[in-house]
C-alpha cells in the first residue's frame, strides 16, 4: 500500500504519542490538512496567529512535560513562529514545530511564501530539518520528538516542502529508525559528587538554588529530600518556581534582580550555593563579581555549556538533576549530611532577614496590583496553573501567588517574551481540561496576543485573564522613573480601550474592578464563570516593583521602597 | 589568561547545513574563526572540519562545549596542545619570464613547491608547508610581483 507524505506524517505523529496539535493552516500544508480532516484521535486547535500556535505548544509542554507540537504553513506562517521558538529555546521547553515549504524544486527560487526557516531558526532552536526525501520523511519526525525531549530539551523544528507531503511512499519502503550521531560521552559524576559531599559536610550556611532544570528533569521530590538532608534553604530563579514549594518553612522566594531581600541577602552570604539546574541568568546574578562572594558553589547541569559560562564552579556535576540528587543521596546512604543544629543559627539568621523586609506593599484607595495576586492566590487556593506576561505583571505574579506544585507557574524567562501568557494558557488549560488556568497580564502585553481570545472561545476553554491595568507598560515605565529622571517616554498607553466589551465582541465574558473592595468579587464571579473570562483591574498607575537590584549592581544593593520593616 | 592560536578538529555529518552551522556557531557566540577547511572522511556520511582560531583556554573550551552541543556534530577535539605538524596550500599565478624564473625557481625548491602549469609567460605555483613558511615564501615571491593566489586554511592530522 502507498502512503502519502501527510499520511507517514501523521503516522510518525502517532508513534510519538501526539494528541494534540496548535495550528493554522495555508497553502503548503494544505495536502496535510486534507490528511488531518481524515485523521481521528488528533485534535488540532485553530489559533488566530501562528505566534499563538507555537507559545500555545510551549504552553502545553510546560504543564504536561510533553513535547508540544505546532504546525503552520511556509513563508509568514513560518517566520511568524520565530519568537516562539526563540522563547522555547531560552527556557529549554520540548516542543516540536512543523513548518510547511515551497515544494522542493522552488525552493531557492523566491516562489510565492518562500522562506529559508531553517537558515532563519538555526541560532535559536536546538535543530533543525528541512525534508529533502519522502523516504527520510518518517525518520525526521522520530528524529526531531527525540531531540526535542532528551538532554537539554529545545524546539526542533522540521520543514516539510509541498511536493514532499504530496509524494508517496511503500509503505514497505516506510523505515522510521532514528538515525542520529552518538551524544557526546557523559562525564562519570561520582568524583564530583564526593567532592560536593565533602563540602557539603563542612558548610554552615548552605543554600540550594533551584531552575528550570529541576521542573524540566522532575527532579522536585529528590531537591526536597535533599534539602531536607542538609537542612538548607532553597531559592530559586523565575523558571525554577514550584520545583521547591512555596509556603515551605525554608523557601526564601525568587531571587535576583525582583527577588526577595531574603533570597538575595541569603546567597550573598552563604557559604556553600548549590546550583541545581540553573545558568545564572544576568537577571539573577546581577553583577558577576559580586555574586555568593563567600561561597563555594556546586553547580549542577545537564548541559555543560551552562557551567562556568557566567559563575565559576567549585565542583560542577554535569548532569541531569533528578540522577545527581539521587547520586548524591545515595552516595551520603541515608544519613543526614547537615543537621537542624548545624544549619540553626543561619536559619535564624534568615528569619532576621525575612521579618525585616518581607514582601509587601502599602494599601492605598486605589487597587494595588500585589493585592490583586493576593486575593488571586487566596481564592484559588495555590491550586490554579498560573501563565503571565512578561513585565510587572510577571514579577508581582511570581512574589505574590505561592507555587506548591511543579509546573503550576508558566511564564516567559530567558527571552521576555510579552504576548506570552494567554497563548500559553490555552495551551495548559487544553492540557488539563478541569484546571483553573489564569493568565496574568498587564495592560500592553495582553494586546500582543489578544486575538487567541478568540481561540479561547471557539473551543470554550475556560481561561480567566487577569489584567493589572495601570495604563502604562509599567516595568519600562520603573525604568524610566528610577533611572531616566521620570522621562516617560512612549510608556504611556494612553487608551480608550474596553477591555471589557473586547472580551464580549471576542464572545468571552468581560469584567472589571476599579476600587479595592470590588477585587474580590470580581475575581470571584470570574473564576466561577466556566467560561473565557477577562478581568480588567484598573490599578495604581505608578505601582514599583520591589526589591528591585539596580542594573548592574550586587545582588545586596536592592532598592526596597517602603519594604524595610525595621532596621536590620 | 594568555590567548594562543589553537586548532580545533570537528568531526560531523557530511550535510548541506552543517557547515553553517558551525561557522553560525562561532559568529553567534562571539568566537572568530581564522581559518577553516572542511572535506569529507572516509566514511563519506562524516566530514571534517578543521578550524584555526584564537582565545585563551576558557575561550577554546566554551567553543568546544558549544560546537559538542549540535546534533549533527560527533566529535570536537582540540589539538593545540598535541603540537601536530600543521600545513597549509597556496597556489600562486605569477609572471615566469627568463629574469625572475631563476630566483622563483630558488624559492619554489627551498620550500619543496612545485610549479603546476605554465604558459604565455605565466606560471602557477604549488606551495605546501607551515603557515610561517608559506608566509615568507609569500613575501619573498610578493617581491617578484605575484598577480594572485589563493591560500587554504591549516590541516593536521
Amino acid at each position: 500500500m502507498k502512503l502519502t507524505g501527510s499520511q507517514i506524517l501523521f503516522k510518525a505523529l502517532r508513534e510519538e504519542k501526539v494528541d494534540t496539535i496548535f495550528g493554522y493552516p495555508g497553502g503548503s500544508v494544505i495536502d496535510l490538512y486534507d490528511e488531518l480532516f481524515h485523521q481521528e484521535g488528533i485534535k488540532h486547535y485553530l489559533v488566530r496567529h501562528e505566534q499563538g500556535a507555537v507559545h500555545a505548544a510551549d504552553g502545553y509542554a510546560r504543564a504536561t512535560g510533553k513535547v508540544g507540537v505546532c504546525l503552520v504553513t511556509s513563508g509568514p506562517g513560518a517566520t511568524n513562529t520565530v519568537t516562539g521558538i526563540a522563547n522555547a529555546y531560552a527556557d529549554s521547553i520540548p516542543i516540536v514545530i512543523l513548518t510547511g515549504q515551497v515544494p522542493t524544486h522552488m525552493i531557492g527560487k523566491d516562489a510565492f511564501q518562500e522562506v529559508d526557516i531553517t537558515g532563519i531558526t538555526r541560532p535559536c532552536s536546538k535543530h533543525n530539518f528541512l525534508v529533502r526525501k519522502i523516504d527520510d520523511l518518517g525518520r525526521t519526525i522520530r528524529e526531531a520528538f527525540y531531540i526535542a525531549h532528551s538532554g537539554r530539551p529545545g524546539p526542533v523544528l522540521v520543514d516539510i516542502p509541498k511536493d514532499i507531503l504530496q509524494g508517496t511512499l511503500e509503505e514497505t519502503e516506510l523505515f522510521m529508525e532514528i538515525h542520529l550521531p552518538p551524544e557526546p560521552p557523559k562525564e562519570p559524576i561520582d568524583e564530583a559528587c564526593a567532592a560536593a559531599l565533602t563540602m557539603i559536610r563542612t558548610a554552615r550556611k548552605p543554600v540550594i538554588f533551584a531552575g528550570g532544570g529541576v521542573l524540566r528533569g522532575k527532579a522536585v521530590s529528590e531537591l526536597m529530600t535533599f534539602a531536607n538532608c542538609i537542612h538548607a534553604p532553597v531559592t530559586a530563579s523565575l523558571m525554577g518556581l514550584g520545583a521547591f514549594p512555596g509556603t515551605h518553612p525554608r523557601w526564601l522566594g525568587m531571587l535576583g534582580m525582583h527577588g526577595t531581600y531574603y533570597a538575595n541577602m541569603a546567597v550573598s552570604h552563604c557559604d556553600l550555593l548549590i546550583a541545581v539546574g540553573v545558568r545564572f541568568d544576568d537577571r539573577v546574578t546581577s553583577k558577576v563579581a559580586e555574586f555568593a562572594p563567600h561561597a563555594k558553589i556546586i553547580h549542577i547541569d545537564i548541559d555543560p555549556v551552562s557551567i562556568n559560562k557566567i559563575v565559576k564552579s567549585h565542583v560542577s556535576i554535569i548532569s541531569d538533576c533528578r540522577e545527581a540528587l539521587h547520586r548524591l543521596l545515595s552516595m551520603a546512604g541515608g544519613e543526614v549530611l547537615l543537621s537542624a543544629d548545624q544549619t540553626r543559627e543561619w536559619l535564624e539568621q534568615i528569619e532576621k532577614w525575612k521579618k525585616a523586609v518581607p514582601l509587601s506593599y502599602c494599601r492605598s484607595a486605589k487597587i494595588k496590583p500585589q493585592y490583586v495576586i493576593e486575593k488571586l492566590y487566596e481564592l484559588t487556593r495555590g491550586e490554579a496553573i498560573i501563565t503571565t506576561e512578561v513585565g510587572q505583571n510577571q514579577m508581582w505574579a511570581a512574589q505574590f501567588y505561592r507555587f506548591d506544585h511543579p509546573d503550576t507557574f508558566i511564564s516567559s524567562g530567558g527571552l521576555g517574551t510579552m504576548g506570552f501568557g494567554l497563548p500559553a494558557a490555552i495551551g495548559a488549560q487544553v492540557a488539563f481540561p478541569d484546571r483553573l488556568v489564569v493568565d496574568i497580564a498587564g495592560d500592553g502585553s495582553i494586546q500582543m496576543n489578544i486575538q487567541e481570545l478568540a481561540t479561547a472561545v471557539h473551543y470554550n476553554l475556560p481561561v480567566k485573564v487577569v489584567i493589572l491595568n495601570n495604563g502604562f507598560l509599567g516595568m519600562v515605565r520603573q525604568w524610566q522613573e528610577m533611572f531616566y529622571g521620570r522621562r516617560y517616554s512612549q510608556t504611556e498607553m494612553k487608551q480608550a480601550l474596553d477591555f471589557v466589551k473586547l472580551a464580549e465582541a471576542f464572545g468571552a465574558v468581560g469584567l472589571r474592578a476599579t476600587k479595592p473592595e470590588e477585587v474580590e468579587e470580581v475575581l470571584r464571579k470570574g473564576l466561577e464563570t466556566p467560561r473565557a473570562v477577562m478581568m480588567d483591574f484598573h490599578v495604581e498607575p505608578e505601582e514599583q516593583v520591589y526589591p528591585m537590584v539596580s542594573p548592574g549592581a550586587g545582588l545586596t544593593d536592592m532598592k526596597l521602597g517602603n519594604l524595610r520593616r525595621d532596621a536590620d | 589568561m594568555e590567548i594562543k592560536k589553537s586548532v580545533i578538529s570537528i568531526l560531523a555529518s557530511n550535510k548541506p547545513d552543517v557547515l553553517a552551522r558551525i561557522a553560525g556557531t562561532f559568529s553567534g557566540r562571539g568566537f572568530n574563526i581564522d581559518s577553516i577547511t572542511a572535506n569529507v572522511t572516509g566514511n563519506p556520511r562524516i566530514t571534517r572540519i578543521i578550524i584555526t582560531t584564537q582565545g585563551n583556554q576558557d575561550t577554546i573550551i566554551k567553543i568546544e562545549k558549544e560546537l559538542n552541543r549540535l546534533v549533527d556534530v560527533h566529535q570536537v577535539t582540540d589539538l593545540t596542545s598535541l603540537d601536530l605538524p600543521l600545513r597549509e596550500m597556496i597556489l600562486i599565478r605569477m609572471p615566469m619570464t627568463g629574469e625572475n624564473h631563476e630566483k622563483i625557481m630558488e624559492i619554489v625548491d627551498r620550500y619543496h613547491g612545485e610549479v603546476i602549469e605554465t604558459g604565455s609567460g605565466y606560471g602557477i605555483l604549488e606551495l605546501t608547508g607551515k603557515k610561517e613558511d608559506m608566509d615568507n615564501a609569500l613575501s619573498s615571491l610578493e617581491l617578484l610581483g605575484i598577480d594572485d593566489f589563493v591560500r587554504t586554511g591549516s590541516v593536521t592530522l
